[in-house]
């Protein structure tokens, strides 16, 4: 009897564990099935509404000089190093150009020099990196929205794409991001030339980046040379929105 | 008496005796609670391996308003994390990782709610899983844990409802750590935390909340293990009987064994 029972328990185990195989081997393969990732991408959209409608145009938190972090850590691309950076960085920028097109009235060029002479912003920030850590940093700028009113976008405009200097990887195409309207005329969305009171180190982004303080670490892009006013984003990269978007993360990064 | 009545009397007895000894068989689960078992056990084990693959993107874990690589941490799992066969996908797949957690996060949330919603109208909350004062008498108390230890579980009548170590347990995981890993995971949205800086306040930073989060996950995955120990040793093919069809045979007490 007892024996019975027991080959029952040994059976359930064995059945169990031969289970949890076939379903764990099971969820390896649908994580490389594209159209099983998109089933699960569509959770994304119910986080981009749900928050767009809880969030509003609400502040994200500004913090004091008390809670900076002791070194502001930087990650993915820390220097550039191609011919075109390299040259712009040798003579401290003063070459350096940000073009602003696209879907706009008035297509700008502006030198580091016109951004510093603009109205700025300070923010104590807090930049939550999409792998877990947090830092918080101080950032001066200009805030985004005040150079797209200089170059007045078309009603026709809906995102606006930022191009990087930078590749992440060699020939994989260069590191871009976009965000929506909504997030580009937030008071907080900043083109970034200081941080913590410093001229913007070489790792955190120099000369420029973009600050949009209520998403994840990858929207915030470094190394800016243009930015774009665009209708929609699928002509551009591999057509997801951002270097990360095209690699599988998601285009609105707000968790 | 005639030949007659007593063979009646001793049929009459006989089947007495049959009755008694055969097993009783009760409706234990209603369907509602059956269902949302499976849809939440599915979603817990996908949201516990996919969260086990994003914590491996940094395998530290800090307190306070900022963490990060410069900062000292409470504390680090290994080098790499978790081994590949306990994080989803297997592989080192961050992206992939966040897919299946957010997915199966909201699918777990909807679940939830309608467990609540069902729980709270039918009394199922206050019948079955709050304890009664006396169940948390110490003296009572310390009885259950004695016979848990034991390995005695309860048998006729009191098998029929949850003992209160079970009650504890369901009551700590639906109404503590489930809301708890729910706030501390909206916490850790830059997003969220425009809207509501009471959450970050509450929790004492992102990073605070994050090390809760994890903290209160292994809590649950601690919670399934024993979960599953308990089916086990109660009887595993009565126990996952009586949630797949809500069949479930009373176990007999000592006296009629």
């Amino acid at each position: 009897m007892t024996a019975q029972v027991w080959t029952r328990r040994q059976m359930l185990l064995r059945g169990s564990a031969a289970f949890g195989g076939l379903l764990l081997a099971g969820c390896d393969r649908l994580s490389q099935s594209p159209s099983f990732q998109r089933v699960l991408g569509s959770a994304e959209h119910l986080t981009y509404r749900a928050q767009r409608m809880l969030i509003g145009q609400s502040l994200a938190h500004e913090f004091t000089e008390a809670d900076l972090s002791p070194i502001f850590r930087s990650n993915g691309t820390r220097d550039p190093n191609n011919e075109i950076y390299n040259r712009l960085r040798a003579n401290q920028f003063e070459d350096w150009r940000l073009r602003v097109d696209g879907l706009v009235g008035r297509p700008l060029e502006l030198s580091l020099a016109a951004l510093r002479a603009m109205p700025a912003r300070t923010q104590i920030t807090r930049h939550d990196c999409v792998e877990g850590w947090s830092a918080i940093g101080k950032w001066t700028g200009v805030p985004l929205g005040s150079v797209l009113n200089m170059a007045q976008p078309i009603a026709e405009a809906r995102f606006i794409v930022l191009y990087c200097a930078d590749e992440l990887e060699r020939n994989d195409g260069g590191y871009y991001e976009s965000i929506d309207l909504i997030d580009a005329f937030h008071p907080q969305t900043l083109l970034a030339y200081a941080l913590n009171d410093k001229p913007l180190p070489m790792p955190n982004g120099a000369p420029l980046r973009l600050r949009v303080e209520r998403q994840l670490g990858y929207k915030h892009a470094k190394y800016l040379m243009r930015i774009e006013a665009v209708a929609r984003l699928d002509a551009i990269g591999r057509g997801k929105g951002g270097y990360w978007e095209d690699r599988g993360y998601e285009w609105y990064a707000g968790i | 008496m005639s030949k007659s009545t007593r063979l009646t009397a001793w049929r009459n007895s006989v089947y007495h005796a049959w009755v008694m000894s055969a097993p009783e068989v009760i409706r234990r689960h209603t369907r509602a609670t059956r269902l949302l078992h499976w849809v939440n056990a599915l979603c817990v084990f996908l949201v516990l391996m996919s969260g086990l693959q994003i914590f491996n993107a940094d395998p530290l874990l800090y307190w306070g308003q900022h963490g990060a690589s410069p900062d000292r941490a409470l504390l680090a799992v290994g080098a790499h994390g978790f081994p590949h066969w306990a994080t989803l996908p297997s592989w080192q797949a961050l992206a992939a990782g966040r897919r299946w957690h957010f997915f199966f996060a909201w699918m777990l949330v909807a679940n939830s709610a309608l467990y609540l919603l069902f729980s709270l109208i039918s009394g199922h909350v206050r019948r079955d899983l709050l304890p009664s004062p006396t169940e948390i008498a110490p003296a009572h108390l310390l009885h259950d844990i004695w016979n848990h230890m034991r390995l005695r579980f309860p048998t006729g009548q009191a098998a029929k409802r949850y003992n209160v170590l079970q009650k504890l347990a369901y009551v700590g995981v639906i109404f503590v750590l489930a809301p708890l890993i729910l706030a501390t995971g909206l916490t850790m949205s830059p997003g969220l935390d425009a809207a509501f800086p009471w959450l970050v306040h509450l929790f004492g930073g992102r990073p605070s909340a994050r090390t809760i989060h994890f903290t209160a996950a292994m809590l649950v995955a601690a919670f399934i293990a024993v979960h599953l120990l308990m089916v086990i040793l109660a009887g595993p093919w009565n126990e996952v009987r009586s949630m797949i069809t809500g069949r479930y045979v009373v176990p007999a007490g000592k006296t009629t064994r």
